[in-house]
């Protein structure tokens, strides 16, 4: 049975990586029990998917993980064990079988992020920095000078920025593309504007970001259709 | 959510800023307000290191399961957040809490190897504690060491308050008992102290005052005060069984070294040779029941998650009811995906049978520690290990399918010549002559002996307690020998060699068996930046060179010297059950190249049958 998980990851559990995040649920589903898929071998290992590596520093409300298990168990039971033995930080909202064929891998269906973004006290440029965002997002290409190890690359960003708004208490918040067509992280769309319209340097570590909701697009007749993940599958009742 | 001790811009400008956060899985968080002792426990290297380590899951499981203390942990900060702490005044903090470890009321050090001595000063610095005993107030922590390089504690003297000699589960209770009345009736640091240092294990360095000769040696070593022990006794846990086991030890968010159930099965070594502190200090030889470590590894497995059980002791095959255990491990465990790791074991039919059993044949390789090439060496050394235990165990271990054999030897041995040296290359010759002799259709392509050689360092507490080192060169040459004879022989395709360094070694030699004017030599190194001495990256030879040189003793003194006979030693005050006369036969019997049978074999009167336990009343065979 294919299920996908969901967790947030907050506070101190930033600073873990995404491989690390990896083995904290190896170990927390064989503390609870949780009978997994694991692959042949000498040293087997688990079976486990994530649906988009999420970078050390940021936080999330929206992580991704697919996992195979191999005996069934209700989606309540499962949350509440991952949650009752877990780590402080991390909390797992939504544990659903999915169907096989076209939505069963998360890594591949994800298309598109939400992002919020806000300065970390003492890193806030000028006041008026909001009443510049609209004359940015408004322009119909942001050319961004993509450094790669061999090449330096032109890259307009623009279109892979599909909504933004900001909220009262000084929130951005982005709707990004995301995913291995087109990958565009929203530190590059903040540093761009504080570079390009502000004309400042962006400061290390001036970002708190957190990953709202991964989506999948089921596009009609060329528009977007997002999809948030955990709604490509249904909970486990036993 | 935890407040932390360091920002986010700190956090995210260093390397793995999860060694700082604590907040893991089975780590014990206690409300300050409700506990009378804080007790920070520090394993004096980064992270990844001092997390893998057995004896603080051990204590900090023990004090933790007391209401009135809260332990916590402390590692030495990597070098990258170690040089920020200094810039911007940020005092050392427990990962629990993330409070100063000024503030706690003891800081535990546990000393696992000698080069991690300018750790312990770091601790300290960055702690904001005054580096010596003599400085500290009475809001100081007291800073107490342990571990086995406590059983020379002397070059350390100045920066410890006290030392715990021996097995930390039998007298840390009555200690932190007597630290909770002197601190409610609010008496002096000095009067904890002083009570403190009659408890049996218990050392106060500074309630005892050395005299030296005009050589430069020990004339007397006494307390200052009538009532103060003049020795102190090595604590010993008699019943292994009963001791208290951590059940859920902590699980770490990023990989560290021992990332996986750790049990052990016993404590101490019935074999006694002669090079191995560990054999003495902690005889006598103890046994957990088969019954208790089933119990433990299934708990810890599910209290833990790890999918890794690896057994600890110093020589498991000596475990009298191994088969047992591990057809239990296998049988119970490899179903549900749970890795097996038996590390020192003996390579006999059983131990190849099982490791043909938890481990990928093919891709993983045998070891052997013969320790020295010679039969003579390893007479002289009392390695109860024959050139045909392992050329019998090599070629059982090839028609099994293995093409991969580690081999590990000391150079730089008391009584070694050349000829012991190059036996080392003859030994692996004979065991890839052996691998040839094996069919071509038989065998798995070529075979890869791997030869390890590490220098031999004197230990305070073993037969070799009076040997003299070399200088470095001739270390180097002792090597360049072994690497030449390699070369001559007629496998030496399938042989590679590797040494370890010479000049760390000697400084290790000079701290195992230094005395409190090494102090001074440490303090000096660290002040001019010596730290993580561990670490080939930041080694610096010449930086301790040059410490030695500025306070004035020479470092051959401790080093190079043989010592006499009759020499008093800076750690004879510790007793640990070993008696000096049993140490000094062995020292003459390797000299006439004579071996002592093992403690199953035969008691050779060592002296630990005192203690009345372990391997000194089985019943012999």
């Amino acid at each position: 049975m294919k299920v996908r998980v969901k967790f947030s990851k907050q506070g101190s559990m930033k600073f873990i990586g995404h491989l690390d995040i990896m083995r904290y649920f190896q170990k927390a589903i064989r503390r609870d029990g949780i009978d997994v898929a694991c692959t042949e071998g000498f040293n087997p290992h688990m079976i486990m998917s994530f649906a988009s590596p999420l970078g050390i520093g940021l936080t999330s409300d929206a992580e991704y993980m697919d996992i195979e298990l191999r005996t069934p168990v209700s989606s309540q039971e499962a949350i509440d064990a991952l949650n009752r033995n877990g780590a402080d930080g991390i909390t797992v909202t939504r544990f659903i079988q999915i169907p096989e064929g076209k939505a069963d891998k998360a890594m591949t269906l994800v298309v598109a992020a939400d992002y919020t973004l806000r300065f970390r006290p003492g890193h806030e440029p000028a006041a008026s920095w909001k009443s510049n965002l609209n004359d940015f997002f408004s322009r119909k290409s942001i050319p961004v000078l993509k450094k790669t190890k061999r090449s330096e690359k032109e890259v307009d960003i623009r279109p892979m920025i599909y909504d933004w708004s900001v909220t009262s208490d000084d929130t951005l918040f982005l709707k990004l593309a995301s995913g291995s067509t087109a990958n565009l992280k929203p530190e590059l769309v903040m540093d761009t504007f504080l570079m390009q319209q502000l004309h400042v340097e962006p400061d290390p570590f001036a970002y708190e970001i957190n990953r709202c909701e991964l989506y999948a697009d089921f596009s009609e007749e060329g528009l977007h259709k997002f999809i948030p993940l955990d709604e490509l599958g249904t909970g486990i009742e036993l | 959510m935890r407040k932390l001790a360091l920002s986010d811009e700190i956090l995210l400008s260093v390397e793995k800023p999860a060694r700082y956060i604590g907040g893991e899985i089975n780590a014990v968080v206690k409300d300050k307000k409700n506990v009378d002792i804080r007790f920070a426990m520090c394993f004096p290297d980064v992270y990844e290191i001092g997390m893998s380590h057995l004896g603080i899951q051990i204590l900090y499981d023990m004090f933790n399961k007391r209401d009135d203390v809260w332990c916590e942990r402390v590692y030495s900060p990597w070098v990258d957040l170690d040089r920020i702490m200094r810039k911007e005044q940020i005092p050392l903090f427990a990962l629990e809490s993330q409070d100063p470890i000024r503030d706690f009321d003891f800081v535990g050090i546990t000393l696992q190897y000698e080069m991690c001595y300018t750790n312990v000063l770091q601790i300290l610095d960055l702690g904001q504690i005054p580096l010596m005993s003599k400085d500290r107030g009475e809001n100081d922590p007291f800073v107490i060491g342990g571990g086995p390089c406590a059983y020379n504690p002397e070059p350390l003297a100045p920066f410890f308050d006290l030392f715990y000699i021996g097995e930390g589960e039998t007298v840390y209770d009555s200690l932190l008992n007597l630290y909770k009345d002197c601190k409610r009736e609010h008496l002096p640091r000095r009067e904890f102290l002083h009570q403190a240092a009659k408890i049996p294990g218990i050392y106060v360095p500074s309630l005892y005052k050395v005299t030296y000769k005009e050589d430069g040696t020990i004339q007397s070593f006494l307390p200052i005060e009538p009532d103060i022990p003049t020795a102190i006794e090595k604590q010993v846990v008699m019943d292994m069984t009963a001791s208290s086991y951590p059940e859920k030890p902590v699980v770490p968010f990023i990989k560290v070294t021992q990332d996986r159930v750790v049990l052990e099965i016993q404590r101490g070594c019935i074999r006694g040779c002669r090079f191995c502190q560990a054999g003495m200090i902690y005889r006598p030889t103890r046994e957990r029941s088969l019954q208790c470590l089933k119990e433990y590894a299934a708990k810890m497995l599910k209290n833990t998650g790890h999918e890794e059980i690896s057994l600890s002791s110093l020589s498991s095959s000596d475990y009298s009811e191994l088969k047992g255990l591990v057809t239990y491990l296998i049988e119970e465990f490899r179903s549900q995906n749970i890795n097996i790791s038996l590390p020192s074991l003996r390579i006999d039919a059983f131990s190849l049978d099982v490791m043909s059993k938890v481990q990928d044949v093919r891709k993983s390789s045998l070891t052997f520690a013969p320790e020295a090439g010679s039969q003579r060496m390893r007479d002289v050394i009392n390695k109860g290990l024959t050139e045909d235990d392992i050329l019998q165990g090599a070629e059982e271990a090839f028609h099994g399918g293995w093409n991969k054999v580690k081999l590990y030897f000391m150079l730089g041995l008391p009584l070694e010549t050349e000829e012991d040296r190059k036996a080392i290359a003859h030994l692996a010759d004979a065991i890839a002559r052996n691998y040839y002799e094996i069919s071509k259709e038989e065998r798995n392509g070529k075979c890869q002996i791997t030869v390890s050689t590490s220098f031999f360092v004197p230990k305070p507490f073993t037969p070799f307690q009076w040997a003299g080192m070399h200088p470095v060169e001739d270390y180097l040459g002792f090597a360049k020998t072994v690497n030449h004879e390699i070369k001559e022989m007629l496998n030496h395709k399938s042989i590679r060699y590797n040494w370890h360094q010479a000049d760390v070694t000697l400084l290790e030699g000079a701290f195992a068996r230094g005395d409190r004017k090494i102090a001074k030599v440490i303090l000096d190194a660290y002040r001019n930046g010596a730290l993580y001495d561990a670490w080939t990256e930041f080694w610096d030879y010449d930086r301790w060179l040059a410490a030695f040189e500025h306070v004035g003793i020479p470092m051959d003194f401790y080093t190079i010297r043989e010592r006499d006979e009759d020499e008093i030693f800076p750690w004879d005050f510790i007793h640990i059950g070993v008696t000096k006369e049993f140490l000094k036969k062995e020292w003459k019997k390797a000299h006439d190249e004579e071996i002592t049978p093992n403690c199953r074999q035969k008691c050779s009167g060592c002296g630990v049958s005192r203690y009345k336990g372990g391997v000194c009343i089985e019943s012999k065979g």
